[in-house]
């Protein structure tokens, strides 16, 4: 393969690292991955999809595959998604640490396959990997193609339940700029039950630069509970893609929450195949400091009588900026289409930016579709009234912004999820309006 | 010494002087009343005494307590126990009335040194007064003042000053927009709080809620001044002639 760096293409020589011993499907994914990233290289600004998030800063660390993590790392519990009971397992630096992790689930129809040697993976793997996502346009997802290392794949059989959630918990943590790209799978079979959650944790050091693709395909009938949590340090890249095709009944419901990093983007993209397929996709964020957050939403109506729902909201403070990409799209033959987006951001400092940019692209003409993006700040006459209810301002700004998060917390089907994300969201909003409350 | 003091009390809005020199004791154990005409500076009164932000204090002074209190942020105003109940309650969705009541009350238990109140024990301290201001359960449930009627929302005040027990109770227009049954509630609500240690300060246009809350003072504030100050036989002469004659001498 010619791997080589270009100013554009920075990275590429980092495929020196990757395993030469792969099995066809692996080789093949790698060099689709390669193709498309040398074509389209690092997104500059005139590039639409990645119009407000620059990552121009990733050429500016050293960032090398394969940095260990120090030694004696453990899961820091009091900031993952508190998920007591479920099932763990954990990937420190992109690689799956086995005595970190939960020993082998015994769920029957279930199966859970580590990546790393992907020669070992089952036939199932080798037929679905890759073929969720497509790489054109997406060259951060094509680098990953190219250059992942390690990764999960869950198979469900059909009609099988996953007993606890399963919760892949990633760790960054390195003494010198790390990079990693995980890459993982979850094929949920016909009228199978799952729930996955997926916390993303900085620890203090290095600058990390994570680039991760999730693919999931929901069979006839399948429900899936899939929530995400990102807590990057202030210094991290973490690039992510998921995408998901729903075959019909089947039901996603996705909740992404970020709470730090310097540079966020989560990409869903969400292929609705069939009759009845039903998407509800929510999200928050709580931007700070120099953080940006970028929640790009792209949902594909490719059969008819599918519903989609959107609602993401974020609280930017300081310098902070957030970004909403959200596409709809309803192809001509998706008559009966349900489709709603909707992203609110609450600024908390002059110098807090949004950027939104909702966007309907209709071809059928017997839809119900609708989207919707404001930005605003804390209102002064509630702040008055709480005050003058003895409650020290502080406290009282984090109330109302703790009140405009909460409602998007409640789209999330489980309890048990909308628990551990309500949680994680007060521990977080606690800090943030101590800054802003002066 | 009075538990409020008003001295000769200058304020301005955006430039503009609302009020022109105020001066006013509220003793400890006496309720006071402040009849006025819309625009006369009544309702920028109670926002300064609550410490809103937005009125220039041009000059004069107010002593709360013996304490300077316009060098307080209006919550330490409210800890200390001085209490608006607003013209217009504002609705906040989103936050449960039963999180918003218990967190003003342990933010005021804390200031006093007193331990704070946990969830189960809020409820006892609520239930009864709940009853008696006829609130339902449901509505402290519901977000503050979100979907609440005129008559809920004013309600709510008088619960709110039930339970955060005030020692200076500040009252805009209460009773405006409540029919006659809500009057009575809310009348007997804040004659309740009166007590030897506290002291009320009732701003109102109208002199119907003198019936049911009788004061020891009346005032009349026309133009930013007070004109005329006397028993609780002033709200009854206020009401058959009205407030011209008193807009002409603040005129003058």
């Amino acid at each position: 393969m010619d791997a080589k760096t270009t100013d554009s293409a920075p990275f590429l020589d980092r495929l020196e690292a990757v395993d030469t011993d792969q099995p066809d499907w692996a080789a093949a994914l790698r060099r689709a991955g390669l193709a498309v990233y040398r074509e389209e290289g690092l997104p500059h600004a005139k590039v639409e999809a990645w119009k407000y998030t620059r990552l121009d800063g990733l050429t500016r660390s050293a960032f090398e595959p394969g940095i260990s993590a120090p030694d004696g790392i453990t899961v820091p519990d009091g900031r993952i998604a508190d998920m007591a009971g479920a099932h763990r397992l954990v990937f420190v630096n992109g690689c799956y640490r086995a005595e970190l992790s939960d020993d082998g689930l015994a769920d029957e129809g279930i199966e859970i396959v580590n990546l790393g040697k992907p020669g070992a993976a089952p036939g199932w793997v080798a037929e679905h990997m890759g073929r969720v996502l497509d790489l054109d346009g997406m060259p951060l997802a094509a680098l990953n193609a190219a250059l992942w290392g390690d990764g999960v794949a869950i198979k469900l059989a059909d009609g099988a339940q996953l007993q606890k959630p399963l919760h892949l918990i990633f760790l960054a943590a390195a003494s010198t700029p790390a990079m990693f790209q995980s890459r993982h799978l979850l094929i949920a079979g016909r009228d199978s039950r799952a729930a996955v959650i997926e916390s993303h944790l900085g620890l203090e050091g290095a600058p990390t630069f994570s680039n991760s693709v999730v693919e999931m395909i929901l069979e006839e009938d399948a429900v899936l509970d899939h929530a995400k949590l990102v807590d990057e340090t202030e210094h991290a890249y973490h690039i992510a893609a998921t995408a998901l095709s729903l075959a019909g009944q089947a039901r996603y419901n996705g909740f992404v929450l970020t709470l730090g990093g310097r540079v966020v983007r989560n990409e869903t993209r969400v292929r609705l195949a069939a009759a009845g397929a039903e998407c509800c996709l929510a999200g928050a964020y709580v931007a700070d400091g120099e953080a940006h957050v970028d929640n790009t939403v792209f949902i594909d109506h490719a059969g008819p009588g599918a519903a989609s729902r959107v609602v993401f909201k974020g609280v930017i403070g300081d310098t902070a900026r957030g970004v909403f990409q959200g596409k709809t799209l309803v192809r001509q033959y998706a008559q009966k289409t349900d489709g709603h987006q909707l992203h609110k951001a609450l600024l908390l400092s002059s110098g807090a930016e949004v950027n939104a940019k909702p966007e309907l692209e209709i071809y059928a003409d017997d839809v119900k579709c609708g989207h919707g993006a404001t930005a605003a700040q804390l209102d002064e006459d509630m702040v008055f009234y709480l005050l003058a209810r003895g409650i020290p301002e502080a406290q009282a700004r984090q109330l109302l912004t703790e009140a405009f998060l909460g409602d998007v917390v409640d789209e999330i089907a489980s309890p048990e999820i909308a628990a551990a994300m309500s949680a994680a969201l007060t521990r977080r909003l606690a800090g943030i309006n101590a800054d802003h409350g002066a | 010494m009075a538990l409020l003091e008003i001295q000769d009390l200058h304020v301005e809005v955006a430039g503009k002087e609302i009020l022109r020199g105020i001066s006013l004791d509220v003793e400890a154990g006496k309720v006071h009343a402040i009849m006025g005409p819309n625009g006369s500076g009544k309702s920028t009164l109670s926002h300064v005494l609550a410490g809103r932000s937005g009125y220039d204090v041009t000059g004069g002074s107010v002593r709360y307590d013996g304490s300077d209190l316009l060098q307080m942020n209006a919550d330490e105003r409210a800890r200390k126990g001085v209490f608006l109940a607003f013209q217009y309650p504002v609705e906040i969705p989103g936050v449960t009335t039963t999180t918003f009541l218990r967190q003003a009350l342990n933010a005021g238990r804390r200031e006093r040194g007193e331990p704070e109140r946990d969830a189960m024990e809020f409820v006892k301290v609520i239930r009864r007064k709940t009853k008696e201001l006829g609130i339902t359960d449901d509505l402290l449930k519901r977000p503050v003042n979100v979907g609440f009627s005129g008559g809920e929302k004013k309600r709510n005040e008088i619960l709110q000053m039930a339970i955060l027990e005030p020692r200076l109770a500040v009252l805009d227009e209460t009773d405006s927009g409540l029919d006659i049954d809500a009057l009575k509630v809310v009348s007997d609500g804040i004659n309740a709080q009166r007590s030897d240690d506290r002291g009320v300060l009732l701003i109102t246009h109208y002199q119907r809620l003198l019936d049911y809350v009788v004061p020891d003072r009346v005032h009349v504030l026309a133009q930013g001044c007070i004109v005329k100050s006397g028993g609780k036989e002033l709200a009854l002469e206020l009401e058959k002639s009205g407030y011209a004659e008193f807009l002409d001498a603040a005129a003058a």
